[in-house]
């Protein structure tokens, strides 16, 4: 491993780390104003569909973004067993087989 | 997913999550190895970085040879997104102490933040230290175990997503939004629905100007913005 591969790792590490905990240190440390809280209520469900039609978008820069076929077929299937089961186990084996078949039949 | 919030149940919630970590990190692993990274790099990667798509955009900007302030500077970016999950998690863990909060945040993951936005719908909005530290320790050394065997079977696996194992990281967001918004009792199942709504349109649109990456933490930020106007105010 050469010095360049390891500081960069070094670095990236501490940037996300900063990322990832600094928030706790000054979320714990202040009173937080009720605005926030209602703002940040909202997190969870605006980034878990960002992350969700991030995976369905193809990105193409100075276009519009195009789709991901392969993705946005097999999540069908997925949000179906959502659904039915309520199970988030049998969601991810269902997406998973999903894909395992739609590249199997040459679709993927 | 029950009530409990012990360090046995942490390590059960966490379970499902695992198909997603093992399934891209076997595929970072394979890419690793065929950008000439030795498995200590990438050992030392996943434990020190620790982040899924920044860790693919640090492999490939490495084999580039870009500089490294570059690498630094994207790896801010696409990781700015747990500075919104971080302070949104923190409020349940205010009455712990300083050190307990630095180690939960350390091993935080979109995946062990939102396992935990959906378990509070059952808990009575309350998280412990040792629930989710059992779910981050586990997800964190099945995550570096992973990448490190995709690494040794590089040579041997050419196309792992024949499989369709990258599919479980789509699937477990699928399965954890689903579960959010028919658990979430603290809005009403419309605002949900148009926050899901107003975000996916945001992203289609903002993927027009920036990357995935850029485009999900502006979206992000923008639904929170748009949840805020539309909730029946109390």
């Amino acid at each position: 491993m050469t010095k360049y591969v390891l500081v960069t790792i070094l670095l990236c590490g501490l940037v996300t780390w900063l990322s990832r905990v600094v928030p706790f240190a000054v979320i714990k440390n202040l009173t937080v104003p009720k605005w926030l809280i209602n703002f940040l209520s909202f997190v969870p469900v605006a980034i878990m569909t960002a992350i969700f039609v991030e995976s369905l978008l193809t990105y193409h820069a100075g276009q519009w973004p195009g789709f991901n076929l392969e993705n946005i077929t097999a999540s069908i299937p997925a949000i179906l067993a959502g659904v039915l089961t309520k199970s988030l186990l049998a969601v991810v084996i269902t997406g998973v087989i999903a894909m395992a078949l739609l590249r199997l039949v040459g679709w993927g | 997913m029950n009530a409990e919030l012990t360090f046995k149940s942490g390590f059960k919630d966490v379970v499902p999550t695992l198909f997603g970590y093992i399934g891209v990190g076997l595929a970072m692993g394979i890419v690793a190895n065929t950008s000439h990274l030795s498995v200590l790099a990438v050992l030392l990667m996943s434990l020190i970085v620790y982040a899924g798509s920044a860790q693919f955009i640090i492999i490939s900007m490495l084999l580039a040879g870009s500089p490294i302030s570059a690498i630094v500077l994207s790896t801010f970016l696409i990781n700015s997104r747990m500075i919104l999950m971080s302070m949104s998690i923190a409020q349940y863990f205010k009455k712990d102490s300083l050190l307990q909060n630095i180690a939960l945040g350390s091993l935080l993951t979109d995946e062990t933040f939102a396992l935990s936005m959906n378990k509070i719908n059952r808990t009575d909005h309350q998280l412990r230290p040792r629930w989710l530290h059992a779910a981050n320790i586990l997800a964190y050394l099945v995550w570096a175990a992973a990448t490190v065997v995709g690494c040794l079977l590089g040579n041997l696996i050419a196309d792992p997503n024949q499989f369709g194992l990258d599919f479980a990281v789509v699937g477990m967001f699928i399965g954890l939004l689903y579960l959010q918004i028919i658990t979430d009792r603290s809005k009403t199942l419309k605002t949900q629905l148009l926050v899901v709504l107003f975000v996916a349109i945001a992203m289609f649109f903002l993927m027009r100007f920036f990357p995935g990456n850029i485009a999900l933490l502006i979206a992000t930020l923008l639904g929170c913005g748009f949840g805020m106007a539309v909730s029946p105010h109390d």
